[in-house]
């Protein structure tokens, strides 16, 4: 803690020296001078006291009072109404992370006409809803929505605020903890929680090559944001929490930005989007064989994907391409089906957290990044594959579908 | 005429670095170092509205003396003015305290009417320095611009983009907006330029030169966020490798797909 020394020996008078502190944070103790619990470490006593006498110790920062803050909160990500995945996965986490040290897990939901949407997030273990429901806030303007997060903050003074690393999340996340002056971790890939509620937290700098694990031990709130697919959407519970309504005063709707115009974006689901792919490479000898690996794709509810060969051929769309010069893709599963892994092709995907490559080659480079090499013809694998996969029925994600 | 002030920021050439074991801070001296890549676009973009409209281009870094590299290859590219803020007080700040070095750095002369920042560094990557800015200025600002449209007296016309759409936003100046990547292709730095801006001079702002003289808001002491201890990633999954018959390897990937329940 910062602190003022008092120089005792350097006291040639007591007289009036008690009336150097505005605050009457100086009092006698015996003989000696002494500061007490008012003293706001305002530094006037160094100035306008006798030489040498107070001295200002500022090495050790002020740690806030931890107590004082309590709960984590997850930021509702969306878009007129529709919640982004990426907050059920966060509310999974606050969830686990509330449990260790007995917060209450918080929702801040901002926009227009959402106070009915409210509801299903229950499901998912929130236990209480904060929603600011005004047209003003319609579209994502940054002065509106960083006054609502510092409302709510201030009113609730959460212990943790979780952001999805969404366009949104990533305008608004560092703009609030500026306001509270406090940290911000971007694309925490592993988050967990002290006793003392100090987040830990996780992530990759340097393009994956080192790991920093990164704490805000004496502020609060401590923000971080996480992308999406990086955590598990919870599983569903009874709903047991509340949606509080909150006011929505005039001025926090005051802003310099004005929008003039909202174009939708073609939005064909995207490969990159996909948990599961399911990419045909040039082992696959014929078009009409690729209606297997759809059929792959389809029963596994993911994607198919291709290789450039066949998307010059024709037999696949190009924006089906994984690669350098095509998509890059992460996703949880992804499946090769007669790809030999050329470097070009593996920079677009091996990232991905589950590789399974079938080829026939054992000398094949995709055996090189493959978690799980299958050495085999595909199209002795993949019928017999198709066959069991439609005799199984199918395990759906409850979770997701309470929503 | 308008004014804008781009920020920019050194960064090591290679994503090899080295950590002070006892700080946890990263060494960033000895590397070979370059402009971050993501504030090229950000670069074009002023000197793009500089080409339709009379502007004055200010370029801004934070770092250690040599960061005058980058400021010189900014005049290169065509920046009017160049601002270096470096003091020892600024070593080791995390996005807050830097973000608050710079909001200094630039309010120590008139307020631009335009800040132009990069989407991210390669070495931070956090993509949160600008928003921060813009906070600590007490400005509007719109991040993921991908198209500046029109360039008024008062304000900018831009296409923010988000997810499922794109936003097309009037922010009143002064404001700050974030570039997205490919917004315009870079130029090269001339060497006419390079001939030309060979004596002008980069300003160095201290810590003593700003509004805000308390210590505590800079560099290490003014990070609300510690680096406790910095690893490298956990190696990948172990690796097998199957063989059998077709039906054989059809169960086992059955099997596998189950057990990892994407069935
Ligand atoms: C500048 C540049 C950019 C490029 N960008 C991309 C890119 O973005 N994306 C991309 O994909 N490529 C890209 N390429 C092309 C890339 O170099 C490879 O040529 C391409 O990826 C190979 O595709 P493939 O694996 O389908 O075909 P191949 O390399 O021919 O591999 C076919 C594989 O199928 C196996 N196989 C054959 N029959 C069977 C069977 N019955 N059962 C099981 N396995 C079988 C073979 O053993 C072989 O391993 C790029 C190239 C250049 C030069």
């Amino acid at each position: 803690m910062a602190n003022i020394i008092i120089h005792q020996n350097k006291i040639t008078s007591r007289e009036d020296l008690l009336e150097v502190c505005p605050f009457n944070a100086l009092e006698w103790e015996g003989d000696a001078l002494v500061t007490n619990a008012a003293c706001k470490m305002c530094k006037l006593c160094v100035k306008k006291g006798p030489e040498g006498v107070f001295e200002f110790e500022e090495d050790e920062i002020v740690v806030v009072d931890k107590s004082l803050w309590k709960g984590i909160a997850v930021y509702v990500d969306h878009d007129n109404g529709n919640i982004h995945p990426v907050t059920h996965e966060l509310i999974g986490k606050a969830r686990e992370m509330a449990a260790k040290i007995d917060h209450p897990v918080y929702g801040v939901f901002m926009g227009s006409g959402i106070t009915k949407k409210a509801d299903e997030l229950l499901a998912y273990g929130v236990d209480e809803i904060f929603v600011y429901d005004h047209e003003a806030l319609t579209h994502f303007r940054i002065e509106p929505y960083t006054a609502v997060m510092e409302d709510f903050i201030n009113r609730h003074k959460p212990s943790i605020v979780l952001v999805g690393g969404t366009t949104i999340g990533r305008s608004l996340a560092p703009r609030a903890a500026a306001r509270f002056r406090t940290g911000l971790t971007a694309d925490c890939t592993i988050l967990d929680v002290q006793e003392n509620t100090d987040l830990d937290q996780i992530r990759p700098a340097f393009g994956g090559n080192i790991m920093a694990h990164i704490q805000t031990p004496a502020h609060r709130p401590q923000f971080a944001t996480v992308r999406y697919k990086i955590f598990s959407a919870p599983v569903c519970v009874d709903p047991t929490g509340v949606v509080t309504v909150c006011d929505v005063e005039e001025k926090m709707l005051e802003s310099r930005i004005r929008v003039l115009e909202v174009a939708e974006k073609q939005i064909s689901e995207s490969i990159e989007d996909a948990e599961v792919i399911v990419v045909a490479g040039r082992g696959v000898k014929q078009e009409k064989d690729m209606a297997m690996v759809r059929r792959l794709a389809d029963l596994l509810g993911g994607r198919v994907a291709a290789t450039r060969p066949l998307i010059e051929a024709g037999w696949a769309e190009p924006k089906t391409q994984i690669g350098l010069s095509g998509r890059t893709v992460k996703p949880k599963l992804i499946i090769t089906c007669g790809v030999s892994g050329s470097v070009q092709f593996a920079a677009g995907m091996n990232n991905s957290d589950l590789i399974m490559a079938i080829d026939n080659d054992p000398s094949a480079s995709i055996f090189d990044i493959a978690h799980i090499g299958i050495r085999g013809d595909l199209y002795d694998i993949l019928p017999d594959l198709i066959e069991k996969l439609e005799a199984t029925e199918k395990n759906v994600c409850t979770a997701d579908l309470t929503a | 005429m308008i004014r804008i002030t781009t920020c920019i920021k050194q960064v090591p050439g290679t994503t090899k670095v080295e950590v002070d074991e006892k700080t946890g801070v990263l060494k960033r001296d000895g590397i070979e170092s370059k402009m971050n890549p993501y504030d090229l676009y950000a670069l074009e973009t002023a000197l793009k509205i500089k080409e339709e409209r009379e502007t004055e281009l200010t370029v801004v870094s934070m770092g250690p003396p040599q960061a005058e590299d980058v400021i010189r290859e900014a005049y290169m590219m065509g920046a009017d003015k160049g601002l270096l803020l470096s003091d020892r007080k600024f070593a080791g700040a995390d996005v807050l305290s830097t973000a608050y070095t710079l909001s200094q750095g630039i309010a120590a002369e008139e307020l631009p009417d335009l800040i132009i920042c990069g989407k991210q560094t390669t070495d931070g990557d956090t993509a949160q320095v600008g928003p921060e800015i813009a906070e600590f200025l007490n400005i509007p600002h719109v991040a993921n611009v991908t198209c500046i449209r029109e360039v008024k007296a008062d304000g900018i016309v831009v296409d923010m983009d988000l997810p499922n759409a794109v936003e097309t936003v009037e922010a009143a100046f002064p404001c700050l907006i974030t570039v997205e990547k490919g917004i315009h292709q870079p130029r090269l730095p001339s060497f006419r330029l390079k001939m030309a801006t060979r004596d002008r001079e980069v300003p160095v702002l201290s810590m003593k030169d700003f509004t805000d003289q308390d210590e505590t808001r800079y560099g290490l002491k003014g990070s609300p966020t510690q680096v406790v201890r910095i690893f490298p990633p956990e190696t990948d999954r172990e690796k097998e490798t199957w063989q059998g018959t077709g039906p054989e390897l059809a169960g086992r990937i059955h099997e596998k797909l189950v057990a990892e329940k994407f069935i």
